[in-house]
């Protein structure tokens, strides 16, 4: 029970008549890096913002280190949000400021940390994701889609959180600087020790970052298994998912 | 039968929930982002920030606005006065109009439409790219950094323009009052002072600052519930705008019955 990082039991969440969850669960142990693969519109960024307090969830459970913080507003869930760290898709930057304090933004919020300090950690978590110092001063658009994803990746780690989101990390990147990425967040949560949720449909990704990959089908969980058993997942939801296959029992909605 | 003369009802029940529930949604808005103000910590840094863009950036709009209405009143009021021989209320008119009504309506108009809208579509961008979300998860409350600093900002800063827009719109008087109607100088300007009180500019910086607060509000609520993409920030942007201008207009009218009745 207690290594267990993150739970989430029978999580259901509706817009209107639009059941996107309908009653995820999934457990997660400490350090351990789990991968949701589905669909567009499977509810899996829906999860994401549910545990984040984002969004809240209609009915179920989620507890952080054994405390339920399922319906616990944003204002009060301070302590467990410095647990957090958050990849957003778009990279979410904060386009007013310059790439230095996005980077330390979390720990200039804290306040214990002076600008000349968090400015430090700032540019040693640029070089931890191969930037150099003279990215720092300029702007989030002055960069391009990978550099300013690696910043964004900066931001999520500089606090040194417990648990990582990463919300599609590779979308919109070329294959190589997908790779890139994957490479750097394997290294930076190995680093930290971090235990890691991370949904995409990008396969390739998955298979590198992923210890345990689940699969989210009709707002539910409906596999969960290891990375290297995912080709012989004896599920043909998976299968179909995996090999990219138009026919099969997963209908999209055209 | 029954549905057909029940239609219309069901159009005016479905209006007025709707709009109640808008009027809902707003002031527990405002009631989050007053709070906000209040209560620290106060991100001085970012207030500053808003000051300069709020403030000292509306000084020439304002400032070209107030010149030119001054001016346009001294004519209009030279023209009307003249059928009746009271030319000599021209200065009074002049400097009672800008005050009390001119000054703070057009100043609050201007800024609705620059500050409003920038307002809007800068916030509007920030949900539209999860900037909102990432700032919640930074352990930032989004109320507090986003929304604060440009209501404090506006509430401050619009009394200020209003000010000196009552200077220069004096003063446009002035100018067309003595170069082109011939009015002694020393005349004008006694006569701008003789009969005005106190009051007719404390109403006139009160109104700023609720106007200020309006325009800020508004800007900050249509960015925050801004819809996806493009489209939706444009949509936030012209809403911000629009809803900030009847709302001085109204308020405008209540305020002067408050003060003057």
């Amino acid at each position: 029970m207690q290594q267990y990082k993150l739970r989430l039991h029978n999580v259901h969440k509706s817009f209107g008549s639009n059941r996107v969850l309908r009653g995820a669960s999934l457990d997660i142990k400490k350090g351990e890096s789990v991968v949701i693969i589905g669909g567009s519109g499977t509810g899996k960024s829906v999860l994401l913002k549910c545990v984040l307090g984002l969004i809240m969830p209609d009915r179920g459970e989620i507890t952080v280190d054994g405390q339920n913080i399922t319906f616990l507003p944003v204002h009060k869930r301070d302590n467990f949000m410095h647990k957090f760290g958050m990849l957003f898709q778009g990279g979410a930057l904060f386009d007013s400021l310059p790439i230095w304090e996005n980077v330390a933004f979390g720990l200039l919020q804290k306040h214990n940390y002076s600008r000349k300090d968090a400015y430090d950690v700032a540019i040693e978590k640029l070089r931890s994701v191969g930037l150099g110092e003279r990215v720092a001063q300029l702007f989030p658009a002055e960069l391009s889609g990978g550099m300013q994803k690696r910043v964004s990746l900066a931001r999520a780690i500089a606090t040194n959180p417990e648990i990582i989101f990463f919300d599609e990390p590779t979308t919109g990147l070329d294959p190589i600087m997908a790779d890139v990425i994957n490479d750097l967040i394997v290294k930076a949560t190995k680093e930290l020790g971090a235990t890691t949720l991370t949904i995409t449909h990008d396969m390739a990704s998955a298979r590198k970052i992923a210890d345990d990959i689940a699969m989210i089908y009709d707002g539910k969980i409906i596999w969960r298994g290891s990375a290297k058993k995912i080709e012989n997942s004896g599920n043909e939801y998976v299968d179909q998912f995996i090999h990219g296959r138009a026919d099969g029992p997963i209908a999209l909605a055209v | 039968m029954i549905t057909t003369v029940l239609k219309p009802v069901r159009t005016i029940g479905k209006t007025t929930l709707n709009f109640l529930a808008a009027v809902g949604r707003l002031s527990s808005f405002a009631g989050k982002g007053i709070y906000h103000c209040v209560v620290p910590p106060i991100y001085w840094r970012l207030l500053f920030r808003q000051l300069i863009q709020i403030g000292y950036y509306s000084l020439p709009v304002v400032g070209l606005t107030a010149l030119f209405t001054g001016m346009v009143l001294a004519l209009q009021s030279y023209t009307g006065f003249s059928r009746f021989n009271a030319e000599g209320a021209v200065a009074t008119v002049v400097v009672l109009s800008m005050t009390r009504e001119l000054a703070p309506v057009l100043a609050g108009l201007m800024v609705a439409g620059r500050i409003g809208a920038s307002i809007a579509a800068e916030i509007g961008t920030m949900r539209v790219t999860e900037q909102i979300d990432a700032l919640t998860t930074l352990s930032t409350n989004p109320y507090k950094y986003l929304i604060a600093p440009r209501l404090i900002a506006g509430v401050i800063t619009l009394p200020m323009l209003v000010l000196v827009g009552d200077v220069i719109g004096v003063f446009g008087g002035y100018i067309v009052g003595v170069y082109t109607l011939g009015f002694g100088p020393e005349n004008y300007l006694m006569n701008t002072w003789e009969y005005l009180e106190a009051i007719d500019v404390i109403s006139g910086l009160i109104k700023a600052a609720v106007f200020g607060f309006l325009v800020t509000l508004m800007g900050c609520y249509n960015g925050f519930n801004s819809g996806r993409g493009a489209q939706g920030v444009g949509r936030a942007t012209t809403n911000a705008v629009v809803s900030s201008s009847i709302l001085i207009l109204v308020f405008n009218f209540i305020l002067t019955r408050m003060f003057f009745s």
